[in-house]
Order: C-alpha cells, then sequence, then structure tokens
C-alpha cells in the first residue's frame, strides 16, 4: 500500500457500507476510525457514549450483527457489510422499548452516561435469553459500569421489563434467589 | 495522547490465502487484527506502534471449531463466546469454557479470539492454563504451509513467541482424552469480573491404582508467559498422593515459579496463592480420585 510515494495512510478513506438500525449508510472514512466515532461524527448518532475508550465501561455498546459489542474497540472497516443496532434502534414505530421504559419507571438512569449501553446490554441479553434470572441479567451487565445510581435499580429496571414484557413475575432483588446470587457476585463490582 | 485514525492503515484483503500473501511480500510490516480488543485500547490510548494492519475478523477459515473422535481445532479467530456456546468444548474441555467465561465481559467475549489471547502473550492470560494442561498443540500457516508446536512451547520470553515474521496462528488442536482426568482451574484476581489474573492454575491429572499416572499443571501470572510447571508435575509423576508429596510437590513448585512485584499484587503473595492452588488441587485428587 502507498508505495512509492510519501503518504500518509490518512489519504485512504474507503467508502464503507452497513446498515444501522435497519438503514443502509456509507460512509467515507479512515479505516481505523473507531465505529464510536463514525456513529457520533459521521453519522451524528450521538445515543452512543464514549466512557473508557478501552472496552472497560460499556458505554459504547452497540450490537454488530447479533452481537454486543464495544464500538470504541471496532475499527469501521470491520462493519463492512455488518448489521449495527444503536441505542437509537431500540424504539419501534416511536415507541419506547420496555427496557426504556422500565429504566424511566424504576429510575435505572440517573446522569445518563451509561444508559445507552446499559439499554444494549440489556437487549442482547433478552435477545438470546427471553427469561433470565437475576444471576443472568448481572453477567450480561457485568462489563457495563455506572457511576451514579448504583446497579440495583438497573438490575430491577431489567426484571420488571422482563416481567413487563410476558406478565409474568420478575426475578425481582428481594428474593431468595436474588440474595444468594448477590452473594456469588457482590465482587463483581 | 489520544490515538489518530489518519496515521494508522488497515486493510481488509479478504480470504485468508490473500493475508498471508500479504504478510509474505512485506513480512513484519503487516499487524493482524481480529477483534481489537487488545490493538484498538493501544489504539485508543496513542499507544499502538503498528502503522499498518491487516484485518483477521470475518474470515471464516480462522473461525471453525472442528470436531473429530480424537480431537478439536479451534480456529485462532474463534471468540470466547463462540467456546462457551460450544457443546463439545463444554464436555470435553470444561476448563476451557470456564476460561472463556472470565474474559472481560459479554461484548468483550463476542469479540475477543482465542488466538489472540495467545498472541498477545499475556502472562496472566485467562486461556492459558487450561490450554496447558489440555496439552494443546498450536498450528502456524503461512504461504510456504503449516507447521504445529506444543503450546507449552510457544511463549519464548515475555511476549514473545515462535511465530515468524510471515506466519499467522491458524488453529488451536486439543486431544479428546480428559474424559476420567481431574480438572481444575482457578483464577484469583481482585474481583470477579474484568479482573486481571493475580494468579491462575490449571491442572489435569490421572490416577491409576493410587497412582499419579499422568498430570499436567499450568499457571498464568507466575512468570513472564504462561507456563507449564513441568519441575512441579516430575515431583509428583508416578507418586501417591499424600502429605509427604503435597509437600514435595510445594517446594517443587516455589523453585520453579517466577513471580513478579506489579500493579497487580506481589511476588510473596503469589507464592502463597500458587501453593495454596496446588494444595487444594491436590488434595480434590486425593479425596476424589481422578474421576472429574
Amino acid at each position: 500500500m502507498n508505495k512509492g510515494k510519501r503518504t500518509t495512510p490518512s489519504e485512504r478513506c474507503p467508502a464503507i457500507s452497513f446498515k444501522v438500525n435497519g438503514e443502509t449508510r456509507i460512509v467515507k472514512a479512515p479505516p481505523m476510525k473507531r465505529l464510536l466515532d463514525v456513529l457520533r461524527e459521521d453519522l451524528h448518532l450521538t445515543g452512543t457514549k464514549e466512557g473508557c475508550g478501552e472496552g472497560e465501561c460499556g458505554s459504547c455498546s452497540v450490537r454488530m450483527n447479533g452481537e454486543l459489542v464495544n464500538s470504541c474497540l471496532v475499527p469501521v472497516l470491520q462493519v463492512e457489510g455488518a448489521d449495527i443496532q444503536t441505542v437509537e434502534g431500540l424504539t419501534l414505530h416511536g415507541e419506547l422499548h420496555p427496557l426504556q421504559k422500565a429504566f424511566l419507571e424504576h429510575g435505572g438512569a440517573q446522569c445518563g452516561i451509561c444508559t445507552p449501553g446499559m439499554l444494549m446490554a440489556a437487549a442482547q441479553l433478552l435477545e438470546q435469553n427471553p427469561h433470565p434470572g437475576i444471576v443472568q441479567i448481572r453477567e450480561a451487565l457485568a462489563g457495563n459500569l455506572c457511576r451514579c445510581t448504583g446497579f440495583i435499580r438497573i438490575f430491577e429496571a431489567v426484571a420488571a421489563a422482563i416481567a413487563s414484557d410476558d406478565g409474568r413475575p420478575a426475578t425481582g432483588p428481594n428474593t431468595e434467589q436474588t440474595r444468594h446470587a448477590q452473594e456469588q457476585t457482590h465482587h463483581a463490582r | 495522547m489520544r490515538g489518530n485514525a489518519a496515521t494508522h492503515d488497515l486493510v481488509a484483503p479478504g480470504e485468508l490465502g490473500a493475508v498471508l500473501e500479504l504478510l509474505a511480500a512485506e513480512p513484519g510490516v503487516w499487524t493482524p487484527i481480529a477483534g481489537g480488543t487488545e490493538l484498538m485500547v493501544a489504539f485508543a490510548a496513542g499507544r499502538l506502534t503498528a502503522p499498518k494492519l491487516v484485518n483477521l475478523w470475518g474470515i471464516p477459515d480462522l473461525r471453525t471449531i472442528q470436531v473429530t473422535p480424537q480431537s478439536v481445532a479451534i480456529g485462532a479467530a474463534a471468540t470466547f463466546l463462540d467456546l462457551r456456546r460450544h457443546a463439545v468444548i463444554a464436555s470435553d474441555f470444561p476448563l476451557l469454557a470456564k476460561a472463556a467465561s472470565w474474559i472481560g465481559s459479554v461484548a468483550n467475549q463476542g469479540r475477543a479470539t482465542l488466538g489472540g489471547n495467545l498472541v498477545n502473550g499475556s502472562p496472566a492470560a485467562d486461556s492459558s492454563p487450561a490450554l496447558l494442561a489440555y496439552d494443546a498443540e498450536i498450528e502456524f500457516i503461512s504461504v510456504r504451509g503449516r507447521r504445529r508446536v506444543p503450546y507449552s512451547e510457544f511463549h519464548t520470553a515475555y511476549k514473545c513467541n515462535g511465530l515468524a515474521p510471515d506466519e499467522l496462528l491458524y488453529a488451536i488442536h486439543l486431544p479428546r482424552r480428559f474424559a476420567h482426568h481431574k480438572q481444575y482451574l482457578r483464577k484469583v484476581g481482585t474481583r470477579r469480573a474484568m479482573a486481571i489474573a493475580k494468579v491462575a492454575l490449571g491442572a489435569t491429572a490421572l490416577v491409576e491404582n493410587g497412582a499419579i499416572r499422568e498430570i499436567r499443571l499450568g499457571a498464568a501470572s507466575l512468570a513472564p508467559f504462561p507456563m507449564r510447571l513441568l519441575q512441579t508435575e516430575a515431583a509428583l509423576l508416578g507418586q501417591t498422593v499424600t502429605p509427604d508429596t503435597i509437600q514435595s510437590a510445594r517446594r517443587a513448585l516455589l523453585a520453579e515459579m517466577k513471580p513478579i512485584d506489579d500493579i497487580r499484587s506481589t511476588a510473596e503473595y503469589r507464592k502463597r496463592v500458587a501453593a495454596n492452588l496446588l494444595d487444594e488441587f491436590l488434595l480434590q485428587l486425593r479425596h476424589e480420585g481422578s474421576q472429574p
């Protein structure tokens, strides 16, 4: 590449085509540009937040071909042809997703920086396992850090969304199973 | 200083053969990138020195898990979620499935690859103790062909390995012969999720007629690279597990490990914890025999 003349790689901005929330988008960007930055700067989808920028906090979580990823760790060239879902794609026909409603009702959000990532990680969990218990909820959200509201309200919100979605009682944080799970996973934080 | 996408190039030649051609044409120039859970962190922090990267993500040949009656061949770019979801990994190599569950978070597990964990060469690599305990072999590929080496000989020094500049890690081979072995894997870290190991020990052993007929011990964070504990194994091979043999194994372990003080722990703590993990495994072996 770039043999024979002194060029910087920045001169190469290939057109990269992928779907975002069901719509085909084409961006011209340096291939190492982070998906996070492409979403926010090129596509103006600012729902996805940057927290740590190193895959530890989960604020930038999006779904890529049905899997949860930290968009700060994905070079945009790797999303060529991929299907990306961001928090903006959770709503359906202008209606909030049950998870979004539950986060509002149960105080699952405070400053809001972690919330889009929490929602995407929770949405990923429900896609894989529509009836998770508290252990599964905690594991699924273990890569998403919150520094204000704490985790209990977030876990409650996810459990409530499950309950609201199928009418079954959720495994709430006050059950025997929850106490056991808390003992098992209290080091997780 | 933040990383700048304009100062790095990334190309996606597509098929595996095209990647190998590129590596052969300019050996050492191109840095392979798969899930990016290491390299993109370095990139964002402005620490990525490699100016030219070649994409391995999405190459099917590198992500397949092939099962035969004798062995399992895991493509180097199989993710830790792929491993966690695979029925034969769960049934035959539960230590590897367990190690896969320790890698970062769900989002990390869906991107981080087994090959990347090995090539990155962290002394604390989560997958390494299990692979050492399972006697893994690793396979390299280049335009010159393929070759295999025991995983226990892959790491040669801190963050150094036996890959030639034109080679890729192609697959990790595990023999399916541990059904009757006692299997053990434990990691000690600061917390349960998202933590890097202070110490980890993986082990498999077969006991016949009261004596240890086979044993493999693999450790993380006890040396500059993940290491098989050959001296400790030698102290145990052919022995009956008694308080005396446990003591001599403990001495061998302390003699062959080379732990350091670093940001995560101290050498002294690592010695004590490693010896306790070995004790725990050997006591299980003594009381339960080698049925897993």
